[in-house]
């Protein structure tokens, strides 16, 4: 079996999501979502430890081999990507059973747990495939179902913001079909290992510069670096919370390694770096990320849209790391993407929590929570610490890498711009933590600390943001070795 | 030495205990624990060790040397008398918030002083920030609940300025650990001098000590005269021996606090004022960074610490006993407090450098090493500030705390926990000003053969005492002839009351304007970046709004117009 692993990885979720979908009851929708996420953890860490090592598994989809047929591609890059897609889908199902009963109409749930398994699939298939248009197939199954969750939200704008989200999304799909389509009309070929073997002899052309800025944008918007993270806020901020813990822990990390894929294997990092200088205009994009969002975040009054508009900074950060296009910088980013992935899922996890028994999100909702949800409470002080980057939180880890990376590029006021950014999420932080522990709890609303099925998946990514904060030998020394294949570095 | 483990382990575990015992049980804990800490230090072995590998720097949690293990006996020595102070706190008093805090703040100390590279040193520098402000928080004022919030802001700062330095420094150097840095030039060494500097309270980074300390509890105060600024001494002295900047710094530390402890009403702030002062002494001698410069610095550091503790004991004291701490609100105390005004008395003493008493066997050292390095100009400045000192710790804290007019309060001396306390901290002044080759000379950091007690030191302090003592003499004699002791009260009052603040006042006032007018720029520079960026970011604004999508679609084209554009043209 462990020979199939990499197929079997997309298949057995996708095999559960309509399964879902037709039992109509939410215990066992939600034991086979469940079931899906914990087979991808599996089988995310069955592949990790074979290519951690430098191995590369290359499998072909029916027997058809590359570049015929599909070939999907696993290294230590998307091994990493696929570990942590997995292992928040993990810990998010469980903890989704009760929030989802709360927050989503009960007769639409076994429906929600059918698209949140499709979404995962979808994240799944985007990192674990080693051909273009494969990529947006995935991409597609996994935007859809998003849009499809995030409308269940509560408030009424989950519609709207999910509407908004659906034509960025599909603008950016298209965006980056089109940039597949072109490659191909210059290429003949689909295949990521063939394409960046045949683009060279056809890069003076107009198209493959075009294809690029396509491919560019396209990413920018599924990612949401600034300014074309405008979709991002709402959707993370009306969509149930379950979902917002979710997709904000995986869904633009999977764009980011999209992107990383195309950039350094694809058209390889001289193309994209030395000859289009791609970096000129991501790193002062991510800082402008940085900081303006981070500046929005300290005025918001919602604390799940103080918290969305944070996750555009720290893609500021991981981008930032990507433009520094060195071993150093990639693996600062790389680091961030499990990293933040930890730290934002345990803080909207919090919120959750929060939701769940108060009802609200907004900065004055948390008066006195500190007292009544004292273990919600204290996880997102541990999260806050780990988005600020104080030692012993993850957050520390890949901020240390960020700046000796950026020092080792002879940037230090980018350097010093990034420590400005852990200033400005002090602020933010410190504003929900001031209301929840300094000011008096309003007498007799009832409210009880969050159920034990939801905290413990919350302690969990809490454990870990300490875990990997101090003990960061196994995600640096993956993310390093990420770092090397995708720069071509041999060691 | 029993066990080998980093010091600072013990302290915290008695801070988690003081946490949860209560009652004789905790008091134990708090007199056993620095007893049981400091008597483990002797003797202990030199060499860094308790190392840890974490992403590829070496975390080195315990390095005992001549130089830590000097402020090692020190803290575990300050913190015994600090807890024995506070031994007698009630519930309503905040006993177990201030035990604790207390505890875990003598930890952090003694971690910081004992880290072995500047990561470690970085996370202790901001647990002292940390633990020490619930001392003042303690106090349960709104004033004191804003001034703990200003000091938590700037010693955070001066956290991330040394970690700042630590990065860049790793980056340069390929090490974090913490020897020699030295003003080479390079970034790195600027920020940890920067951030050491803040938490010495260097000029014009000197106010959050003058603003916090006199706003803590009654007990506190002593804990925090005790650590964050000799912490910051230990690092200068670790760090930055021989930086020559740091001898004009430190004369100018021990000369501009005089004027605005002249002027000055709250008894404790006075004592704010004169630690800057006396802070000041240390950094020029570390600014020298000869072995007698240095070994003065440090020994200046221990006897600091033992008698500006018992200055701040006394005035905790009659702040405890009275309510009251200003000057002109006390008066006479010293017949129903004898023994807190002798106690106090020989802090004043010492404080002032009387020979026989502990400042004289330090301040002496330092003042000698700036001769013999030809700093004559740096030297009288210091000959200054210490006529300053007799002036404003000397005179001026005994005088309106315990004689002066008669205020008419009648009270007790403290309970007996804070007698004692500081009765051990007056027999340490006078046995370290008296035999200070047998005691504290032999734990000095380095090889000196410095002899405080010849004729010319001797004779050099006696006359720079002079004119104090003439006039302390005069007092004395009048006295003595109690119908003339209103005119002598009034003529020491205008002294202090009319005249000083009309001369110094003007060389104050000029001092604060300058200091003002740098501190006004940058704050009304900060507020207007501030403001024209919340007005993009906040609520409704460009950048915070929900955006139409067709708006957003603009910003695609525009993109890809760009990226167009960009990459054709390449």
């Amino acid at each position: 079996m462990s020979d199939h692993l990499p197929v079997l990885l997309v298949v057995v979720p996708l095999i559960a999501a309509p399964i879902a979908a037709l039992i109509r009851s939410v215990r066992l929708s939600w034991l086979i979502a469940c079931g899906a996420s914990w087979w991808a953890l599996y089988a995310a860490w069955g592949l990790l430890s074979r290519v951690r090592g430098g191995e590369v598994i290359s499998y072909a989809l029916g027997g058809w081999p590359a570049p015929y047929g599909i070939e999907y591609r696993v290294d230590a890059v998307n091994a990493w990507v696929i570990l942590i897609v997995a292992a928040i889908a993990s810990v998010a199902t469980p903890y989704a059973y009760q929030s989802v009963r709360r927050e989503v109409e009960s007769d639409r749930v076994s429906l929600f747990y059918s698209a949140w398994i499709l979404c995962l699939t979808g994240l799944l298939g985007i990192s674990v495939t080693g051909d273009v248009f494969n990529v947006f197939v995935f991409l597609e199954i996994s935007s859809l179902s998003a849009y499809a969750l995030i409308s269940l939200g509560q408030d009424r704008r989950a519609l709207t913001s999910a509407y908004q989200y659906l034509i960025m999304g599909s603008i950016g799909a298209t965006f980056i079909v089109i940039g597949i389509g072109l490659m191909y009309i210059m290429t003949g070929t689909l295949n990521m290992m063939d394409l960046s073997e045949r683009l060279p002899a056809v890069m003076d052309t107009r198209a493959i510069p075009v294809a690029f800025a396509f491919l560019t944008v396209g990413f920018s918007l599924k990612l949401a670096l600034f300014p074309l993270h405008l979709w991002l806020p709402n959707a993370y901020t009306f969509a149930p919370s379950a979902v917002t813990a979710f997709i904000a822990a995986t869904a633009t990390k999977v764009a980011v390694y999209m992107m990383l894929r195309f950039f350094f294997t694809v058209f390889g990092a001289a193309f994209a770096f030395d000859v289009m200088q791609v970096d000129l205009i991501l790193l002062p994009l991510a800082l402008v990320a940085i900081l303006s969002t981070s500046l929005v975040a300290i005025h918001q009054q919602n604390v799940k849209r103080l918290l969305a508009y944070s996750s555009v900074a720290q893609i500021g950060y991981m981008i930032l790391g990507v433009s520094l296009a060195s071993v150093a910088g990639l693996t600062a980013g790389l680091l961030h993407l499990f990293n933040h992935a930890l730290m934002k899922g345990a803080l909207f996890m919090a919120m959750g929590c929060v939701m769940y028994r108060v009802g609200s999100v907004r900065i004055d909702a948390m008066a006195g929570l500190g007292k009544k949800m004292p273990w919600t409470m204290a996880a997102f002080v541990v999260g806050g610490l780990s988005i600020i980057g104080v030692p012993l939180t993850v957050g520390f880890i890949s901020k240390w890498y960020l700046v000796q990376a950026a020092l080792a590029a002879g940037l230090w006021w980018v350097a010093a711009l990034v420590m400005v950014g852990s200033l400005m999420a002090v602020i933010y932080i410190w504003r929900v933590v001031e209301v929840a522990y300094l000011s008096p709890a309003p007498d007799g609303d009832g409210v009880a600390e969050a159920p034990l099925a939801m905290l413990i998946p919350l302690w969990v990514l809490v454990a870990a943001n300490v875990y990997f904060g101090v003990n960061a030998g196994l995600t640096t020394e993956v993310a390093t070795r990420a770092a090397e294949i995708l720069m071509g570095v041999t060691s | 030495m029993w066990i080998d483990l980093p010091p600072f382990i013990l302290l915290f575990v008695g801070g988690v205990l003081a946490a949860v015992t209560r009652g004789t049980l905790r008091k134990s804990i708090m007199l056993a624990v620095p007893i049981l800490g400091g008597l483990n230090l002797i003797g202990v072995e030199h060499g860094a060790r308790f190392q840890y590998e974490v992403a590829g720097q070496t975390l080195t949690l315990f390095r005992p040397d001549g130089l830590s293990l000097l402020f090692g006996y020190l803290f575990h020595l300050a913190a015994f008398i600090g807890n024995l102070f506070a031994l007698h706190l009630t519930d309503e008093e905040g006993a177990t918030l201030q035990h604790s805090s207390a505890l875990l703040y003598a930890g952090s100390a003694l971690g910081a002083v004992f880290a072995g590279d500047l990561i470690t040193m970085f996370v202790f520098w901001e647990l002292l920030a940390f633990t020490s402000v619930f001392l003042i928080w303690a106090r349960g004022t709104e004033r004191s609940y804003r001034t703990g919030f200003r000091y938590l802001v700037i010693h955070v700062l001066s956290g991330v300025l040394l970690l700042s330095g630590a990065i860049i420094r790793a980056q340069e150097t390929g090490s974090i650990e913490f020897g020699n840095i030295g003003l080479d030039g390079s970034l790195g060494a600027w920020l940890i001098l920067i951030s050491f500097g803040i938490k010495a309270a260097f000029p014009l980074a000197h106010n959050w000590l003058t603003d916090s300390y006199p706003e803590s509890t009654a007990t506190g105060a002593v804990f925090l005269s005790a650590f964050t600024t000799k912490v910051a001494i230990y690092g200068l002295a670790r760090g930055y021996a021989g930086t020559e900047m740091l001898v004009y710094i430190g004369a100018v530390m021990t000369a501009f606090p005089i004027f605005y402890a002249v002027i000055e009403n709250d008894l404790r702030r006075v004592l704010g004022y004169s630690m800057i002062n006396q802070i000041g002494f240390m950094v020029t001698g570390i600014g020298l960074g000869t072995a007698l410069g240095v070994n003065g610095a440090v020994a200046h550091a221990f006897n600091d610490v033992i008698f500006k503790g018992l200055l701040f004991m006394t005035m905790g004291s009659v702040l405890r006993q009275t309510g009251r701490i200003n000057g002109s609100d006390l008066g006479g105390l010293y017949k129903t407090m004898p023994w807190t005004a002798a106690f106090c008395i020989v802090g004043a003493a010492s404080i002032s450098a009387f020979p026989l008493f502990s400042g004289f066997a330090s301040k002496s050292m330092v003042m000698a090493a700036a001769l013999e390095e030809g700093h004559s100009i740096v030297w009288l400045v210091l000959l200054f500030a210490a006529a300053g000192v007799f002036h404003h710790a000397g005179i001026k804290i005994p005088f309106f705390a315990f004689y002066g007019h008669d205020s008419g309060i009648r009270t007790t001396d403290p309970p007996k926990n804070m007698l004692v306390a500081m009765g051990i901290s007056a027999v340490l002044c006078i046995v370290i000003g008296t035999f200070p080759e047998q005691t504290l000379y032999r734990i000095l950091p380095f090889e000196g053969g410095y002899h405080p007690y010849d004729v010319t030191h001797v004779l050099t302090q006696t006359q720079l005492l002079f004119f104090g003592a003439l006039a302390f003499v005069g007092l004395q004699k009048f006295h003595i002839y109690p119908a003339e002791l209103r005119s002598i009260n009034i003529d020491v009052e205008w002294l202090y009351r009319w005249v000083a603040p009309r001369i110094v006042g003007g060389v104050g006032s000029l001092v604060s304007r300058i200091d003002g007018a740098v501190r006004g720029t940058a704050v009304s520079a900060a507020r207007r970046v501030i403001a024209v960026g919340s007005r993009d970011h906040a609520g409704e604004g460009l950048l915070a709004r929900t955006w139409p999508t067709g708006s957003m679609l603009l910003w695609v084209a525009i993109l890809l117009v760009g990226y167009i554009t960009f990459y054709l043209a390449r």
